[in-house]
């Protein structure tokens, strides 16, 4: 039961691969100008990133070691390619937006890096778990990033969600700042690496804040000598 | 020693086969999906296709199957690109009513612009968009219909509506507003859509002939 938590609360929080290993930074600081992109690419990494580590876990035992790093490879590329064809073909206006980035997400270290540490070593339903914990911590981080960008960029929320969800979400962004000209700098790079700085910090602080609450009843104790 | 051999042997073999039999299977699942969705991604790209084209030519001006009755073009001077491009031609029954081709804009403030305009058989165009760009978000891209309705104005406009000299920026005396802030774009566009219009001109004839009948 115990690993179980453990897995959730790794994936999601304390190695999350976006804001503490600091893994996938490409797409996580390329695609982040908007919620809806960066949701659509943080959905993406997360199917491929579970279905390899279900796949990888599965035949763990029978891959020698000497070929397990190209046999991770061809299955994640196998479901990379699957992924870009399935968006291209449903959510065809997402894809040409996020164009280049959805066949890179072969090449997110998250990616092979969870088939490496965990699940080669580890069985199927904690390999799924983890690649699920893992993949919606990614995509968090890569939703939160997309937030504070858009939000400051241009005063929306969840504009073009219609690229995702459809003709339904046609009027579901968000103008959180009425005739706001902008924060230019938000949206273009260098704003996702200030941005991305920011989230590390803001989770920083909360966790040193977290720890020292945590040890200041025993130094009050201390304290009389 | 020999057996050694042969157990190194053993294992190489066996490795080599597995990794080819995770080729294959790899390469059946993408083939499997691709054969899958193949015919969505093609109609899924007509589909796009043809609300780009909608956006410069109203459905309702022309009669003919628009995304099938084309031409390859090909002019590195008044089209800004080495590489052929696809023309479209509007016709209400036989009457041709308009052409609606690409065109590149090479000037931009970050590289290739990349416009679609319509110009009727008087010359006039029917309408200018941007297919896609790489201009600086927030000033550049004011040329995006959902940024500002800035494109918008060149329809009704042709080669001599406004006249030449007025063909430029507000800036350079012309009489198109340019952005705060940005005037390399507008200029880059505004020059563009004038030499597609030069283009129809010389090539006229050509743009707006009959379509030959493909057995």
């Amino acid at each position: 039961m115990s690993t179980q938590r453990d897995i959730i609360r790794n994936g999601l929080w304390t190695n999350n691969p976006g804001l503490v290993q600091l893994l996938g930074l490409c797409p996580l600081l390329a695609v982040s100008n908007s919620v809806i992109n960066a949701l659509g690419l943080g959905l993406a990494t997360l199917l491929v990133l579970t279905a390899s580590n279900v796949a990888v876990s599965a035949i763990r035992n029978i891959v020698r070691d000497e070929i397990r790093i190209p046999v991770f490879v061809l299955v994640i590329a196998a479901f990379v390619t699957t992924v870009e064809l399935a968006m291209n073909a449903w959510l065809h206006e997402l894809y040409t937006v996020l164009g280049i980035f959805i066949p890179l997400i072969v090449t997110n270290c998250a990616i092979i890096g969870r088939a490496e540490a965990f699940a080669s070593r580890n069985p199927v339903g904690h390999a799924a778990l983890d690649g699920l914990m893992m993949g919606l911590g990614f995509a968090l981080a890569l939703v939160a990033l997309g937030a504070l960008r858009e939000l400051l960029g241009q005063g929306t929320l969840l504009a073009d969600a219609e690229l995702l969800f459809g003709a339904v979400a046609q009027d579901w962004t968000l103008t959180i700042i009425p005739d706001f000209r902008g924060f230019l700098l938000a949206v273009l790079p260098p704003g996702a690496f200030i941005g991305l700085a920011l989230l590390i910090a803001a989770k920083n602080a909360f966790e040193r804040r977290q720890a020292r609450s945590a040890t200041a009843p025993s130094a009050g104790i201390a304290d009389p000598a | 020693m020999s057996d050694t051999a042969a157990t190194l042997r053993r294992q190489m073999f066996g490795s080599a086969g597995l990794l080819a039999l995770f080729a294959i299977v790899g390469g059946v699942l993408v083939a499997g999906t691709e054969a899958l969705t193949r015919e969505r991604i093609i109609e899924q790209q007509r589909a796009s296709l043809r609300s780009t084209l909608t956006e410069v030519l109203p459905a309702e001006r022309y009669t003919n199957a628009l995304l099938d009755d084309t031409i390859r073009i090909r002019d590195p001077d008044l089209l800004g690109t080495d590489e052929p491009l696809t023309a479209y031609r509007a016709r209400r029954g036989a009457e041709p009513v308009a052409v609606l081709f690409p065109v590149v804009a090479p000037d931009g403030y970050s590289g290739d612009i990349r416009l679609l305009v319509g110009i009727d058989t008087h010359g006039t165009l029917t309408g200018v968009r941007v297919l896609n760009h790489r201009e600086t978000p927030g000033l550049g891209d004011a040329i995006e219909t959902r940024r500002s309705d800035w494109i918008r104005q060149f329809a009704g406009l042709s080669l001599g509506e406004p006249p030449p000299r007025q063909w430029k920026v507000r800036k350079d005396g012309g009489q198109f507003d340019q952005f705060a802030g940005a005037t390399i774009t507008p200029r880059a566009v505004i020059k563009a859509v004038r030499q597609a219009l030069v283009f129809f001109d010389t090539h006229r004839d050509t743009l707006l002939a009959p379509p030959v009948d493909t057995p």
